[in-house]
């Protein structure tokens, strides 16, 4: 045999076999849909969450699948529109025909998309924070992330517990900012507390001293910031150099190193629910959350050599609640994994402890949240 | 009083930046009679630059350098390739031409570097001043002081240097001054360069008290064009009244009426003076000359 038809030979046999395998496994592929906000604004939030499903995709692939089915990713990026976000779950749902989806990293383009999947009814799980998406309970919609009210509830309780009385609001103009300013405001009587003063800051605002100069001259014992991103090394800067009293709460927003990095020394003393991801190592070793977060922070790291985030571990939870509704359907039937997904108990993640019922389509409690202080430039897990 | 002087702290800290901004904005429309609106994006390029050059393992005076240069070196990128080939375009077509300049260095930031919020540390320290009762930042006095002395060397480049006055000269009339030998290409370029640089510079200081982020450069390009505006496009001295007069009136307004409206103040302000009074506080009357 000359050299040449050899390579040709042996190349045909690699076709063949590679052929016959496809054939053996080509048990029907689950379809799971995703529409994530992996560029535009919210890219911090869409772009691990996009990495973490194609990294555990893969990982349940190479370990044979779900119930022997190999699971299929289709992703599309909405670029944080929720006008793309309707465009692309048409298509996953006309066209891909997925058996479920998981996606809708800002609440904006999960809300758009409701009508949709409610209509087709195809089990679908948001990875968005606001509670409107499951309150009231949507038959086909659940959800992984905390609901900001939750994170208010956290911070009220930990002002309680300090003998704190009055406290002072500063938030953003943002979707976040206000939701978290209602909830704010909402709760605060139910927890014992007087706001005395609530101040706003606009977008791109570089300087918030005369916001926290009214609310120091109301005087307050605590202060809880409503917002993300930028604002918030800035608000804490600004508290520092106007030396208030009294202790600065932000909310979950801030769980990102960068948040420390940003504000210096001026971020000790800060508090925060953080999700249970972020202090990991810190929780106690009977912690069942613990060896959760720490093989996902392992994995995430390994693959990606960057920081993980809280918003991969949302898309993280969404997976696995759903790899394991369909496992306890036996199927991809929709109908039937969304009734196994809503009986899900105890499903531990990395966002929490999950207990779904019909009421409830998040199925955790403020206890999901982690209190957090920042203490030498480093997250100090306080309960 | 005390949080009368703690408003008018902020107000002055962030108007100077404000004013550095409409520097720009006054300078280019100057030469070229060109509103760019990729202004903020110096801002921003001065900022993120630095801060990556940093990480780089640059040190950070250097790296600060490098990133007014890199701006620079943008600005020239964006005259030679957007706007001079553009010749003959209706001012309105200029200003689109910047406006997509601005939107893919935008986009090329978000990629090239990323789409985080970074901060730098402050020249000196972070221990607060306390003045009348009032707090000020180290931070605050250097932007203070590195926009009295820009205002001082722009006045001596465009009073005293055959440069400047060739400048001069071509924003009075581009055509005059070709006929005497300026070569009024040269200005328009010269007054990007000066224009990124000042902008970069913005961003340089402004970073150790506010991150900077791929995108920061859309709302501080905005109160900067609001704040060469009210000083009257094209004038030096009107863009830094009217850079202290936005952020005063924004801080005081935070302060003393409902902060929910803060930002509506540089905009309302804006559209006074586009109504009552277009050529602002320090413009000169635009004539139409048949």
């Amino acid at each position: 045999m000359s050299e040449r038809s050899r390579k040709a030979f042996s190349v045909l046999a690699g076709a063949l076999t590679l052929g016959l395998i496809h054939v053996a496994q080509a048990a029907e592929p689950i379809r799971i849909g995703s529409f994530l906000a992996v560029t535009g604004p919210a890219a911090f939030l869409g772009d691990p969450e996009k990495k973490t499903l194609e990294l555990y995709v893969e990982k349940i692939n190479a370990e044979g699948g779900v119930l022997g089915h190999p699971l299929e990713l289709v992703l599309y990026d909405t670029g944080t529109s929720a006008k793309n976000a309707v465009t692309f779950v048409k298509r996953l749902l006309e066209q891909d025909r997925v058996d479920a989806i998981i996606g809708g990293t800002t609440t904006g383009e999960t809300m758009a998309v409701i009508k949709l999947v409610e209509k087709a009814e195809r089990p679908f799980i948001s990875l968005a924070g606001a509670s409107v998406i499951i309150d009231p309970v949507k038959k086909w919609v659940f959800k992984t992330p905390h609901t900001d009210r939750m994170a208010v509830e956290k911070v009220y309780a930990d002002m309680k517990k300090e003998g704190v009385t009055e406290i002072g609001l500063i938030g953003g103009s943002g979707g976040f900012d206000k939701s978290c300013l209602k909830n704010a405001e909402e709760l605060a009587g139910s927890y014992g507390l007087t706001i005395k003063a609530t101040e706003q800051y606009g977008k791109g605002d570089t300087d918030m001293t005369p916001q926290l100069t009214k609310i120091r001259n109301a005087g307050v014992q605590a202060v809880l910031f409503c917002g993300f991103g930028a604002a918030s090394t800035i608000v804490t800067k600004n508290y520092a150099q106007l030396g208030l009293e009294g202790r600065l709460y932000h909310n979950h927003g801030s769980c990102s190193k960068r948040f420390i990095e940003g504000a210096g020394a001026a971020a000790e003393g800060v508090r925060l629910p953080c999700a249970a991801l972020v202090v990991a190592d810190q929780l106690p070793e009977d912690d069942p959350q613990r060896a959760v977060g720490l093989a996902y922070i392992e994995a995430y790291e390994a693959a990606y050599g960057e920081e993980v985030s809280t918003f991969g571990g949302h898309a993280y939870d969404a997976l696995f609640l759903l790899v394991g509704a369909i496992e306890r359907a036996g199927g991809a039937d929709p109908a039937a994994v969304r009734d196994a997904l809503e009986r899900t108990r105890n499903f531990i993640g990395v966002d929490g402890i999950f207990n779904m019922s019909p009421e409830d389509h998040l199925g955790l409690g403020p206890e999901a949240f982690k209190m957090l202080e920042v203490r030498g430039g480093n997250w100090k897990y306080l309960y | 009083m005390t949080e009368f002087f703690q408003f008018l702290f902020s107000g002055l800290t962030v108007g100077a930046i404000y004013a550095l901004i409409a520097l720009g904005f006054s300078l280019i429309y100057n030469a070229s009679h060109l509103i760019n609106f990729a202004q903020g994006e110096f801002v921003m390029i001065g900022g993120m630059a630095t801060v990556f050059f940093a990480a780089a393992g640059i040190e950070l005076p250097l790296a600060a350098v490098l990133a007014v240069l890199l701006a620079v070196v943008v600005a020239v990128a964006i005259e030679r390739l957007g706007i001079a080939p553009a010749k003959g375009t209706s001012a309105v077509g200029l200003i689109i031409i910047t406006i997509g300049a601005a939107i893919l260095i935008r986009g090329l930031a978000g990629i090239v570097w990323d789409r985080n919020f970074h901060s730098l540390p402050p020249i000196s320290g972070e221990e607060p001043l306390v003045i009348m009762g009032a707090t000020l930042l180290p931070q605050s006095l250097w932007i203070f002081g590195v926009t009295a002395v820009i205002a001082l060397l722009l006045w001596f480049f465009f009073a005293k240097t055959l440069w400047g006055k060739a400048m001069m000269a071509t924003a009075y009339n581009p055509l005059a001054a070709q006929l005497v030998g300026i070569d009024t290409r040269k200005v328009v370029l010269v007054s990007f360069a000066l224009a990124g640089a000042l902008g970069a510079l913005a961003g340089v200081l402004i970073t150790p008290l506010a991150p900077t982020h791929f995108q920061v450069g859309v709302m501080l390009g905005l109160k900067g064009f609001a704040a060469a505006i009210v000083g009257g496009l094209g004038s030096g001295l009107g863009a830094i009244v009217g850079g202290l007069v936005i952020g005063i009136a924004e801080a005081m307004a935070a302060g003393y009426l409902s902060s929910a409206y803060k930002d509506a103040v540089a905009f309302v302000i804006i559209l006074l003076f586009l109504v009552l009074w277009p050529s602002g506080l320090f413009g000169l009357r635009g004539i139409e000359r048949v």
